[in-house]
């Protein structure tokens, strides 16, 4: 992409992903940032391996709990309630 | 997902069956985010039943201003926090440079080689469950700072005001914070998925 004025370089773009995600960037940067990935393949398949990042951290799963320990706050629950 | 309200309700009458889904829930979400803060997977754990012992007897107080889930954290944190004391109070802004590498650019700021873009994985779920391990493993190696911002964001799903809020950092801070998180872990992703 041709380096025209106050155009964004890659380099800059890619730093500005998550306020763009976290739509927190003003509308003149944001008019900059989307007008670079229209003309940018690179950074526009960056933003969405970006995005599937999130989606992948979004399917986490918590560790099993040990029902030990679930029994003993269970316990406490009752203990705390039958006073 | 359970509603709070009924919940909360449950909970006030004494249902034990209510909390066993709240620890359910909860425990072990509340001691990756301790562990974030505090030193050792055993602290973590103390730092959790503390704050199931202060989540039973503060349930009447609860004023439901803020939803159960960041009235969890919020106790879990300050816990943690505590518990951490003086020696891990580090500093919320971490003294390193621009989150991508270096070697991604040329001089004139555009890529150095293509960036490929990944397979579509809604329909591969061992791909799915692979890279999610492979997220997990890399958030639990960011250092804390990062770390609790992606896992309240990224895994838990809250907002940055909410996180902002949770954290007491400002807006502009968390957002560095979690932008390199997420570099690094897309990072790993790409590796994953046979990218540089």
């Amino acid at each position: 992409m041709a380096l025209l004025g106050r155009d964004l370089v890659c380099q800059q773009a890619v730093e500005l992903v998550t306020a763009y995600l976290d739509d927190a960037l003003s509308w003149r940067q944001r008019r900059r940032f989307e007008a670079h990935l229209r003309g940018c393949p690179n950074c526009s398949a960056y933003l969405e391996q970006m995005r599937a990042t999130i989606a992948t951290t979004g399917r986490i799963d918590p560790d099993s709990l040990d029902p030990e320990v679930r029994d003993e706050l269970i316990k406490l629950f009752r203990r705390q309630h039958r006073r | 997902m359970i509603r709070d309200d009924d919940l909360l309700e449950q909970l006030r009458a004494g249902d034990d069956a209510a909390f066993a889904t709240l620890v359910d829930t909860y425990h072990a979400r509340l001691v990756r985010l301790a562990r974030s803060i505090v030193t050792s997977r055993e602290v973590a754990e103390e730092v959790v039943q503390e704050t199931w012992l202060a989540v039973v007897r503060g349930i009447d107080r609860f004023e439901a201003r803020s939803s159960l889930r960041t009235w969890l954290f919020h106790i879990c944190i300050n816990r943690a926090r505590t518990t951490a004391g003086k020696e891990s109070r580090t500093s919320p802004v971490d003294p390193q440079g621009p989150a991508a590498d270096s070697g991604w650019f040329n001089n004139d700021g555009s890529w150095t080689s293509t960036v490929e873009p990944w397979p579509e994985l809604v329909d591969d779920r061992i791909m799915a469950a692979t890279l999610a391990e492979q997220a997990k493993h890399v958030i639990e190696e960011l250092p804390p700072p990062q770390r609790q911002v992606v896992i309240l964001r990224d895994v838990e799903g809250l907002t940055s005001a909410e996180v902002c809020h949770l954290l007491s950092i400002t807006e502009a801070n968390q957002r560095v914070l979690l932008h390199r998180g997420r570099t690094r872990i897309r990072s790993a992703l790409n590796h994953e998925l046979g990218g540089g």
